[in-house]
């Protein structure tokens, strides 16, 4: 029985050594093909691991990294700000759905569950946004429109139900105030379910690419991923990129531009994915408790 | 004594806010507003689609044409393709991601060391955390008609001829799955893994001592367990059936026209219409479909559950 077991085990992890190879096998590929020889690449084709080791692909963005840092500036601000408004005004009405006492409330749960089922769609959004509030070409489109998601709302109301209701009680009891509640109590208590949230929407927005697409024209307001995508279509930008001075030196037949354009994936995508195992801790406990309980 | 029933006693009924109900008003108002303006004030805008909208007259001021807008998106051939396209698509997502989310929570919870477990959760869900536009640049280099890594293994391997493959739209349902299978499948075994976890132990143990295999096990204790999280995830699912993955249609097939014919879905239409051929009523028109289609889809599935299994969502 004992033997049964550990051999039912080892063929388990095999099966997930193997799962875990081809979920993790693209991302090798991107990071290879970046750091092989453009040669290679053509005759040989994209391969696993490079040929011949090669950082031409990196130098060349870097020669000239103008572009890239000021998407990575303009993607990091407000990524971090639509995290950290995003949380807290998600947590600020949760709390009287979850915990207060307040009239009214089925209202407000109904009000934003309407918003999940229904939706006025892309264009008068889009028209809202362009012809009325004036928001496209500016930061604050990436940051004001999706600040409140329902979703989240209601996953954090549920963990708030599940904090022991005996702390509310005894610190309306000492004459807290429901915001000195908030703050000081409730939200020290409930990391887990925040730090989640806050990763899903720091991600959401390091990941966006298609609000560039529709609101913004100003090359200098582009977001990392949106650069990114019309890398792909149009590689001719990667030299408008590097500006003149570096194509009157580099002949254009000597851009690397396939592995170019993998290295581009790879300094998108890299601080995005050493993120996550940080929140890793918190991850997993927070996303099942808003869910399970529905 | 109870004192409410009891007539002698009155009780003032307390209809006056009090204070600290105000201050929780007040923490429920800026979110509230956000959601009014982002939210409500775009569904005032589905008139739209019932007007001929030009950005010199704004909503108002365009002309109303009644429902020409939606009369002549049903007599194009777009209608069929975009539907059908997003609804195959979707029912391909919904069921082959359920059960690949299912299985593999299954095979998660039979892991018996936690650190393991730990790892391989990690590394599956990673997928969940990139962009589409990097999905496409990685399937590009497995697709890649020259250089890409199926290729070589077509010519290398199978001996068999090159495929162009963003030439063969017949191709492309396959690969959707594949990389939906791919992005999503780690993450929505996430909530499947907790429910297991949740299951009594004494189960497990009864139907051992009364010699149950584990296939048994798996059949009648576990499956039984996940049928209610199962049937709410997937009626979530179809109620946004009608309501593709815009990033992914959009990006991965990589707005090729060659591939319209399977890829194509009524999300990118949408966009296309508004965006590229500047059709404000007709697009608004095909989202407002979409809108109310969902809500029609939800309802009915819902309902169905509810009168064949006892669980619904509400």
């Amino acid at each position: 029985m004992r033997k049964k077991t550990i051999i039912g085990q080892t063929v388990l992890n095999s099966v997930f050594v193997l799962l875990c190879i081809a979920a993790v096998a693209p991302f090798v590929l991107l990071v290879s093909v970046s750091f092989s020889n453009e040669k290679d690449l053509v005759f040989n084709g994209y391969k696993f691991w490079p040929e011949h080791f090669d950082i031409s692909a990196y130098k060349y963005i870097f020669s000239n990294p103008a572009a890239i840092f000021n998407a990575y500036k303009v993607t990091g601000i407000f990524s971090i700000l639509s995290m950290f408004l995003g949380v807290f005004l998600m947590a600020l009405i949760a709390y009287p759905l979850g915990i207060g006492k307040m009239r009214g409330k089925s209202f407000v749960s109904m009000y934003l569950y309407i918003t999940m089922m229904f939706s006025g769609g892309l264009v008068p959004s889009y028209i809202l946004i362009t012809q009325y509030l004036h928001l496209d070409d500016t930061i604050w489109v990436y940051i004001i429109p999706s600040l409140i998601s329902p979703w989240y709302v209601f996953m954090i109301r549920t963990f708030f139900q599940g904090l022991p209701y005996e702390i509310y009680e005894s610190s309306v009891i000492d004459g807290a105030s429901e915001y000195r509640i908030f703050f000081q109590m409730v939200i020290p208590l409930s990391k887990p379910v925040l730090a989640t949230v806050a990763l899903m929407t720091f991600l959401s927005k390091w990941n966006d690419w298609n609000t560039s697409l529709l609101y913004i024209n100003k090359s200098e307001l582009f977001s990392l991923q949106y650069l990114l995508q019309k890398l792909m279509r149009e590689i001719k930008l990667l030299q408008d990129m590097q500006g003149s001075n570096v194509s009157s030196l580099i002949n254009p037949r000597d851009i690397p531009t396939e592995s170019v354009r993998m290295a581009m994936a790879v300094i998108v995508a890299g601080p995005a994915l050493f993120i996550f195992p940080f929140f890793q801790k918190y991850f997993v406990k927070g996303l099942t408790v808003g869910s399970v309980k529905g | 004594m109870k004192i409410e029933n009891n007539p002698n006693v009155k009780i003032k009924k307390r209809n006056r806010i009090t204070s600290r109900e105000w201050s929780l008003y007040s923490m429920c108002a800026i979110p509230m507003i956000l959601v009014f303006v982002f939210c409500y004030l775009p569904m005032g805008g589905i008139i739209i689609a019932f007007k001929n909208y030009k950005f010199n007259k704004g909503i108002f001021g365009s002309d109303w044409v009644g429902f020409k807008n939606f009369e002549y998106f049903f007599t194009t051939n777009d209608f069929w393709r975009i539907t059908r396209n997003t609804i195959v698509m979707n029912l391909l997502f919904i069921f082959i991601g359920l059960f690949c989310a299912v299985g593999l929570a299954i095979l998660l919870y039979e892991l018996k060391s936690r650190a393991a477990t730990r790892v391989y959760q990690t590394m599956l869900i990673t997928p969940h955390f990139v962009s589409m536009v990097i999905v496409s640049y990685m399937l590009y280099a497995f697709l890649h008609p020259q250089n890409g890594i199926l290729n070589q293994f077509l010519v290398n391997f199978l001996h068999l001829e090159k495929v162009d493959w963003y030439a063969t739209p017949m191709a492309w349902p396959f690969i959707l799955v594949i990389c939906h299978i791919w992005k999503a499948t780690g993450m929505n075994c996430v909530i499947y893994y907790a429910a297991l976890m949740g299951i009594d132990q004494s189960l497990f143990e009864a139907a051992r001592i009364d010699g149950a295999n584990k296939r048994q096990i798996v059949w009648h204790i576990i499956v039984p367990c996940l049928t209610s999280l199962m049937t709410i995830m997937t009626i979530l699912n179809i109620g946004g059936i009608f309501r593709a993955d815009f990033g992914m249609f959009y990006q991965l097939p990589r707005d090729i026209g060659t591939l319209y014919p399977t890829t194509d879905v009524i999300d990118t239409y949408i966009f296309r219409t508004m965006r590229v051929i500047g059709d404000m009523g007709m697009s608004s028109a095909v989202g407002l479909l979409q809108s109310i289609v969902g809500i029609i889809m939800v309802c009915t599935t819902n309902s169905i559950s509810k009168k064949v299994s006892e669980i619904s969502l509400f």
